[in-house]
């Protein structure tokens, strides 16, 4: 084995111009793959965590029927204190489970006693809301820059920037709230602006905040009632598994008629990101595809030619009595070095890429988030998955013309001219 | 039995449409360690009986028994395997494998067809090294040797692995007068050290005056 792996590299060796190049070709396809997998992971990564942490947590659980309806925020969809203890239990037994907040989204009108328009709130307890989205507070800009360590207390409001720059409403203005509640009866409440929020992707993330006893008042629960539960699990790479897991025990509850009480969610399906994170996906693998044919064809060219060019040699062998087998032995290691070559040279450029990528910092605006910073990366295990794929795929295209050495008729080898 | 017997072959090959009968009804015997020519002109059916014995081709009539083997029934790898352990080859182009030094040329059957040990093989290579006279150039490439220089090395490889029988298709077409005289008389001198039948086509004159035994082919036949 040894002396056919040796007689491989000396004959890759021997067509230098035409192993560089075909390596060349191959590392630069894998190098496109590693840059463009870090990059679009690093923003997807990115943009997932500004979701999740800082707006709508990685899970929600609602009455059911609220999120067909949630572009309207109905207020007689709210879960009763009952019901919200039943959640609660069901999520302090959970061991995946760190941390869930209560909310109450309701949809308001905002005046600054010059303007009135309308706005939509969120309504939390904020030592709660931080537990299960611990990056709220960096979306906030507060009065003076001094952040606060409990973003939102009763009396205060934080206002989304947009709104607040059309109204030119700043840190620290009064402002009243006017809204309805589920009896139609109509309130209001004076506040005063804690802090301006910037916008996140997805129709919750132009959102204002109140402290959760305020929208009791304004609202005049009688009970205090509920809209959502947002949910913090431990590790995020298991948020398929404990989502699976809670809608079992939320299955259990069912109404008189027979109908569910309850509806988890998880971010995916309550953001419109999960869009353009399922197209940054379907783009990754349309690059290894294109990876693939390229080392398929480079490799499978390369082959052919040099099975072609070497008919007399490969008659002789087996003249002189080798076995086909170790004929096509030869050549799949000539693919496979050719491969493993271009694989190692493309991890590594690939690896010094990202490296290079991290210290000249990309930033870049999304939506309305601006100055952006993506991180790229890439983990071993998709190094080791890349290098699997382009010594398979190498070995595979040189299967063919392998085949065929290993098939010729010496004598009409050797007559070859 | 002789080494070589063949009894009524005949072979046609189709060169397009046209049927072109290379060699027609051919009957020899050939005895082990014997000095064999097969002369005639080109076109005569010289390489078409070699490659018939060395179990390259098949004949399209008749029977070949080397060594004992009825060659014609053996498969392709039972023909390769037959080729490595009986046989020995030397080409007219040499034929040795660019990528490998002389000394790992040499070695070549016994690794890749044999699969012997480390020790056993160097042993073998240099005994065939010192006895065809290329010790010096073992660690050269092909493209570093002059034309006698690869003959000796492909005489050494045909030898390498004690072949009953060495086949050798126009040795000398390609060396000059000199060097073609001294790898027939390394032929017939590793004939008489290790009792190998050595079996050579040419159409060379002075070559053939060193054959024991010569066939004569013209058109196919055996005319003498």
């Amino acid at each position: 084995m040894n002396k056919i792996f040796k007689m491989a590299i000396r004959n890759l060796m021997r067509y230098k111009r035409r192993t560089l190049l075909t390596a060349l070709l191959i590392t630069v396809g894998i190098l496109t793959v590693i840059l463009f997998s870090g990059l679009a992971g690093s923003f997807k990564e990115m943009m997932i965590g500004q979701i999740t942490d800082s707006n709508l947590a990685q899970m929600q659980i609602h009455k059911k029927g609220y999120v067909s309806s949630i572009d309207s925020m109905p207020l007689n969809l709210n879960l009763s204190p009952k019901e919200y203890k039943t959640i609660e239990k069901i999520l302090q037994d959970h061991p995946d489970v760190v941390a869930y907040a209560p909310r109450i989204k309701l949809s308001a009108m905002l005046s600054n006693y010059a303007e009135t328009t309308n706005i939509r709130l969120n309504a939390v307890d904020p030592e709660k809301e931080t537990m299960v989205c611990p990056d709220v507070g960096n979306r906030m800009v507060f009065k003076d820059n001094v952040r606060e360590k409990i973003f939102v207390k009763p009396g205060e409001i934080i206002i989304p920037k947009n709104l607040a720059t059309g109204m030119k409403i700043k840190a620290g203005s009064p402002v009243v709230i006017v809204a309805q509640n589920k009896d139609g009866s109509i309130n209001g409440l004076n506040f005063t602006v804690a802090a301006i929020i910037e916008s996140v992707l997805g129709p919750q993330g132009k959102e204002g905040y109140i402290h959760i006893k305020d929208a009791r008042t304004l609202l005049r629960m009688e009970k205090p009632e509920v809209t959502e539960i947002a949910i913090r699990i431990k590790n995020f790479n298991k948020l398929n598994a404990v989502y699976a897991d809670l809608k079992s025990s939320l299955l259990k509850f069912k109404n008189k008629k027979g109908g569910l009480i309850f509806e988890i969610h998880t971010w995916e399906k309550l953001s419109p990101f999960v869009n353009i994170a399922n197209m940054i996906d379907i783009m990754t693998i349309s690059m290894k595809l294109i990876m693939i044919a390229i080392v398929l064809i480079s490799i499978l060219n390369v082959m052919i030619m040099s099975v072609y060019e070497r008919i007399r040699e490969i008659g002789t062998m087996i003249a002189i009595g080798t076995s086909p087998n170790k004929i096509m032995g030869l050549f799949l290691s000539e693919g496979f070095f050719l491969g493993l070559i271009s694989g190692i040279a493309g991890n590594v450029i690939g690896i010094a890429g990202i490296y290079l990528l991290n210290i000249f910092k990309i930033r870049f605006s999304f939506g309305r988030m601006d100055n952006l910073i993506l991180s790229p990366a890439i983990n071993i295990n998709e190094l080791f998955w890349l290098t699997a794929i382009v010594l398979l795929v190498s070995v595979f295209a040189t299967l063919q013309p392998a085949y065929k050495a290993s098939k010729m008729e010496p004598v009409d080898a050797l007559r070859h001219v | 039995m002789a080494l070589v017997q063949i009894e009524n072959v005949s072979k046609t090959y189709q060169m397009g449409e046209v049927p072109v009968k290379a060699l027609q009804d051919v009957s020899l015997s050939i005895e082990e360690a014997s000095f064999v020519s097969f002369v005639g002109p080109s076109g005569s059916g010289k390489t078409t009986i070699l490659n018939l014995i060395g179990c390259l081709d098949k004949p399209t009539a008749g029977d070949v028994f080397v060594a004992g083997e009825h060659v014609n029934l053996l498969n392709r790898r039972q023909s390769a395997a037959f080729r490595g352990s009986v046989l020995g080859f030397i080409f007219q182009s040499f034929n040795l494998l660019p990528v490998l030094t002389a000394y790992e040329n040499i070695e070549y059957p016994l690794v890749m067809i044999r699969n012997i040990s480390q020790s056993m093989r160097s042993k073998a290579v240099q005994k065939v090294l010192k006895a065809v006279g290329i010790m010096e150039q073992k660690d050269k490439f092909p493209d570093q040797l002059s034309g006698g220089q690869k003959q000796r090395v492909a005489v050494a490889r045909a030898l390498v692995t004690q072949p009953k029988l060495v086949l050798a298709d126009e040795p000398t077409a390609n060396l000059d007068k000199k060097s073609a005289v001294n790898v027939i008389q390394l032929m017939r001198s590793m004939r008489d050290e290790f009792g190998t039948t050595f079996i050579f086509s040419t159409h060379d004159p002075k070559i053939m005056k060193e054959a024991e035994v010569i066939f004569t082919l013209e058109d196919g036949m055996l005319v003498n």
